[in-house]
């Protein structure tokens, strides 16, 4: 294999690197160096990481050099780099949530997610960025200042995973870790033009997740290729006893089914609550055509009504601040993290307070009282009860579309990436790009989002939203892999070979 | 600077107004691990030495139940005789304090493990079926030392150092439902329920319950009602109240101090209060009015828990013989009337008696002995019976020897006061104090001589017939061998020899 230029190994997929490490074409350490490279020559603009971990890869790099060396069996992913978000914990790293209450916390563990990617080999090149404690569908959120999108440094990468669906947009890595609680992970990955996955709810462990909605949390892999996604996929998930909602059965056989990649048979449903006003045309036109070429591959195509859907953002935004004003409570400045007031004059409870003034940001805020207000005494039954309820029946309509059809698509977001700054003052704005998103994470089932084209108004990504029920996650990378090909083939290439700026100006060796 | 509370005398308060009790008594199981994480439940380890991501709540950590603890909660659900539930979910409990590690504690709210049960308690001879509401599961906190103050408490404290070793402890928390109708015997049937909880949970094997670590404690509520009255009055909680003692005195003030308050047409203020051991009085805590919102909602990081039946009948088929059974089976064993049983339950002592018989002794001497010259020597020495530096082995040793006249009850006392000052075991001590009584006819024939010729006018009644007198010989023998002698040999050699003169 030609692996000369340095610029080449950052294009090559996951599956592609394996294979290449494998069979002793190029080293680990050569494979990392060349992101680490590539890091540095984009991510002053990308601005994807919050911490570059250099020094800790490349030894990690020489680990898989010397076990292949040594003849020792490597997994399927070793010698791959990887980003990984920054709320999810790591011994050697800080890890911030993009907060300024954890600046420079150094986690005494490492999160599950973490482990199972260390000991497959992955090379993690460091923590990525991300809306506040994954707070956000921008990255405008982080105590850091935003991430870029690739395809125009002017608008947002999509949150809360906005760091780590820029970096493999980017090419600074060719997978990256994202957490999914309202669409996370589809949402970025829709609006860079790659494949971002929600596995069914703990499908992958939390422990280690620094929780924001533990009901609804979910790890999941980020990719440029639906293949190397049910890699990732494969590698991350499993059982975990230290997770007590982390689901006890195999890991379905996402890899097997992204390599079967066909729809032929398959009963597809439109949910036809997902069009309409609020819909940008370009994401309802190559949205229509990529119903169509499911039905052009052989795929039974039904419009199926979910009427709850239209009740799961409300509900969503009871549900997550509820959990998470619990959840965040834990940082009062007595532990660990930042500690303001502490000057012999403030009582402990003053401390507290003067602590969470100063580091958590407006829209952490804003979550906290919400759903403070909606578990108060008086106040529980009619919103967080009432969202429970609604959650309920959201369940409801996947159990009743799913006894028609073998999965459901929708675009994945109303809109291509919008301008860094332009829904930073109208949270309701922000809250409606994950208007598609939201009910599979409700209903804790599969979703996916793979490209579906560019729209002709802006020549930005749009994402196609495949949900199938829990534990089919299979299903989804099936009909996305058949898409993909369908795609790619139509296009001449990968969508993100399309991409103008960043991506194809910085190609290059460097 | 407090003002001092105004009390009406117990018996005037009692005579005027009907109290109603109602106690929330929190019991540490004796787990190896913690409720939700891997760490030693050790007591007294150096401080923070027993903890571990999740129980110091760090970011990202994560609980899992313990089922140990489960188990535990259902042993005692049962024995309560409390319904199991078959579903139920833990919830939060939000509220900030540095010795909470995550701000909120993981305890359980509208779906207790056990509910509707009771537990019989006798007070002064007359029974009290007393009403359980719910026993339920939650995590302990960690303990906050507050340096520098007078009080001990935060306010006005320099500084204050926690401790997590304690967080994540299970914590059991017994609620039992208002009792009623116990009148004047109130502070006591408080006392005597405490009492019995207790016994049940060592009986159970779920807790060393040892109050002086705090692995017990009690919060007590306490109302007053005019006589007579359809609608209780209000209540007031105190709380931590510590050992058994302070329970009845916590009840017996509250009823003094509440009468005084409805006497003076005021009203009962519905709050919290603390509890002061040295001198036996509350003084009020936070009043409900400023009472936390703790916003409550179920823990999403755990996974419901829903006992298999079969798993429930197979813990009600382990359950150990109960203390209220026990005592009613060594009774009837033992031949004892009810004062004498409910003496030595109250005393403590009924583990000791069972295992001094259990060692060979009888029930009558096992009784005499732990009841009076043990229960005496533990009183003047302030100790409890049980820590007593004496084992029930050594008291049916004791108890053989006189039962073989090796000793007399008078040599016997002197035995165990040996024993008590650590001078061995009982043989030894005999042997090193030469306690052993004199039956050797040529030992004690010289003192029975002594004691003819010392007192002739004694000796002649006998030689009269009158052998009632041979009484005052055998003490005057008994004396001269410091209480050695077989007085039984004794006499008869008196009468054999006056006899033959």
């Amino acid at each position: 294999m030609a692996v000369d230029a340095a610029g080449e190994l950052t294009r090559l997929t996951a599956a592609e690197i394996a294979a290449a490490i494998a069979a002793g074409e190029v080293s680990a350490v050569e494979v990392t160096q060349a992101h680490l490279d590539r890091i540095v020559a984009v991510d002053p603009d990308v601005h994807a990481f919050l911490h570059v971990a250099g020094l800790g890869a490349l030894a990690a790099a020489e680990e898989v050099d010397r076990k292949r060396a040594a003849g020792e069996p490597l997994g399927p992913l070793a010698g791959v780099p990887l980003a990984l978000k920054d709320v999810l914990t790591t011994r050697d790293m800080p890890t911030t949530c993009g907060s300024k209450i954890l600046e420079g916390w150094r986690p005494p563990y490492d999160a599950t997610v973490t482990r199972r990617l260390r000991d497959a080999g992955v090379i993690i090149l460091g923590k990525t960025n991300m809306d506040e404690f994954a707070m956000g569908s921008s990255t405008e959120n982080s105590a850091y200042g935003p991430s870029h999108n690739p395809w125009d440094l002017s608008r947002i990468p999509g949150g809360s995973s906005g760091g780590s669906s820029a970096a493999v947009a980017a090419y600074e890595a060719p997978l990256a870790i994202g957490t999914d609680t309202g669409g996370s992970i589809r949402q970025p990955a829709a609006v860079c033009g790659i494949v971002g996955m929600k596995p069914t709810y703990g499908g992958s462990s939390r422990y280690g997740l620094v929780a924001f909605a533990s009901s609804l949390d979910t790890p999941g892999p980020l990719a440029r290729t639906v293949l190397d996604a049910a890699l990732l996929h494969e590698a991350m998930s499993g059982h975990d006893p230290c997770d007590s909602t982390s689901v006890d059965a195999p890991v379905p056989p996402v890899v097997a089914a992204a390599r079967q990649a066909d729809v032929a048979g398959l009963r597809v449903g439109v949910v036809s609550e997902f069009s309409g006003d609020g819909y940008q045309n370009g994401v309802t036109s190559r949205f229509n055509e990529a119903v169509e070429l499911l039905e052009s591959l052989g795929a039974k195509v039904v419009e199926v009504s979910c009427p709850n859907f239209t009740y799961a953002l409300p509900a969503y935004y009871l549900i997550a601040p509820s959990e998470c004003s619990s959840n965040l409570a834990r940082f009062d400045g007595m532990r660990y993290g930042l500690r303001v007031g502490d000057d012999g004059t403030h009582s402990a409870e003053e401390v507290m307070s003067l602590t969470r003034a100063a580091g958590f940001g407006p829209e952490v805020k804003r979550r906290i009282m919400l759903g403070t207000y909606a578990l108060s005494s008086g106040y529980y039954d009619a919103y967080y009860g009432k969202a429970q309820q609604v959650r309920t029946l959201i369940n409801r309509d996947f159990d009743t579309a799913f006894e028609q059809v073998d999965v459901l698509v929708s675009p994945t977001t109303p809109t291509t990436a919008f301008a860094i700054g332009e829904r930073a003052d109208d949270p309701l704005a922000m809250y409606f790009a994950d208007l598609c998103t939201i009910p599979s994470d409700l209903a804790g089932n599969a979703a996916i989002s793979v490209p579906c084209g560019l729209a002709p108004e802006d020549g930005l990504p749009v994402g196609l939203q495949i949900m199938a029920p829990v534990l089919a996650d299979d299903r989804v990378y099936r009909v996305g892999a058949a898409v993909e090909a369908a795609l790619e083939q139509r296009w001449g290439g990968p969508l993100l070979t399309q991409a103008k700026g960043l991506v194809q100006q910085s190609g290059g060796a460097q | 600077m407090t003002q001092v509370a105004q009390l009406v005398p117990y018996d005037e308060a009692i005579s005027r107004y009907e109290p109603v009790i109602g106690l929330e008594t929190h019991v540490e199981l004796g787990t190896t691990t913690k409720m939700f994480c891997g760490c030693r439940t050790t007591f007294g380890l150096e401080p923070n030495s027993a903890v571990c991501p999740v129980c110091l709540g760090l970011p990202g950590s994560l609980p899992v139940t313990n089922r140990a603890a489960i188990e535990y909660t259902i042993r005692i659900g049962l024995a309560l005789n409390c319904t199991i539930a078959t579903w139920c979910r833990f919830a939060r409990k939000n509220y900030f304090y540095p010795d909470m590690p995550k701000d909120f504690q993981i305890s359980q709210y509208d779906e207790p493990l056990c509910t509707d049960g009771w537990l019989d308690v006798v007070v002064e001879g007359q029974s009290f079926r007393v009403g359980i509401e719910r026993v339920h599961l939650e995590e302990d906190t960690g303990k906050s030392l507050h340096m520098g103050g007078a009080t001990g408490r935060i306010h006005g404290a320099e500084y204050s150092l926690v401790d997590y070793n304690r967080a994540g402890i299970p914590l059991v928390e017994v609620v039992t439902k208002p009792i009623a109708g116990t009148g004047a015997m109130a502070p006591a049937a408080a006392r005597a329920y405490v009492t019995e909880l207790r016994d049940l949970l060592r009986a159970l094997g779920v807790s060393d319950v040892r109050m002086e670590e705090g692995s017990l404690r009690c919060d007590v509520n306490t109302s007053l009602a005019l006589r007579g009255a359809r609608e209780w009055g209000t209540r007031t909680e105190t709380k931590n109240v510590n050992s058994l003692r302070s329970v009845e005195r916590a009840v017996h003030f509250e009823i003094e101090r509440q009468a005084a308050v409805l006497d003076a047409g005021r009203k009962v203020v519905q709050e919290t209060r603390h509890f002061h051991e040295d001198n036996g009085t509350t003084t009020p805590g936070r009043s409900k009015e400023e009472a936390q919102d703790y916003r409550y909602f179920p823990e999403p990081d755990l996974v419901p828990v829903a006992p298999e039946r079969d798993w429930v009948e197979r813990i009600r088929a382990s359950l150990p013989e109960l203390p209220a059974a026990r005592r009613t089976r060594l009774q009837a064993e033992w031949g004892l009337p009810d004062l004498d049983m409910t003496q030595l339950s109250n005393a403590g002592a009924l583990d000791l008696v069972s295992e001094t018989v259990a060692a060979g002794a009888s029930a009558a001497d096992a009784r005499k002995w732990w009841m009076g010259e043990l229960a005496r020597h533990a009183n003047e020495t302030g100790v409890d019976l049980a820590e007593l530096p004496i084992t029930p082995a050594q008291v049916a040793r004791v108890s053989a020897m006189v039962q073989a006249k090796t000793i007399n009850d008078k040599l016997a006392r002197q035995v165990l006061e040996g024993v008590l000052a650590g001078e061995g075991d009982p043989d030894t001590v005999v042997q090193a104090r030469g306690l052993a009584i004199v039956s050797d006819d040529s030992a004690l024939t010289e003192a029975v001589d002594d004691a003819i010729a010392a007192n002739p006018d004694v000796a002649a009644k006998i030689r009269d017939g009158k052998t009632a007198a041979a009484g005052a010989l055998v003490g005057a023998v008994m004396k001269a061998t410091r209480g050695r002698a077989d007085g039984t040999r004794v006499r008869e050699l008196i009468l054999e020899r006056l006899a033959q003169s």
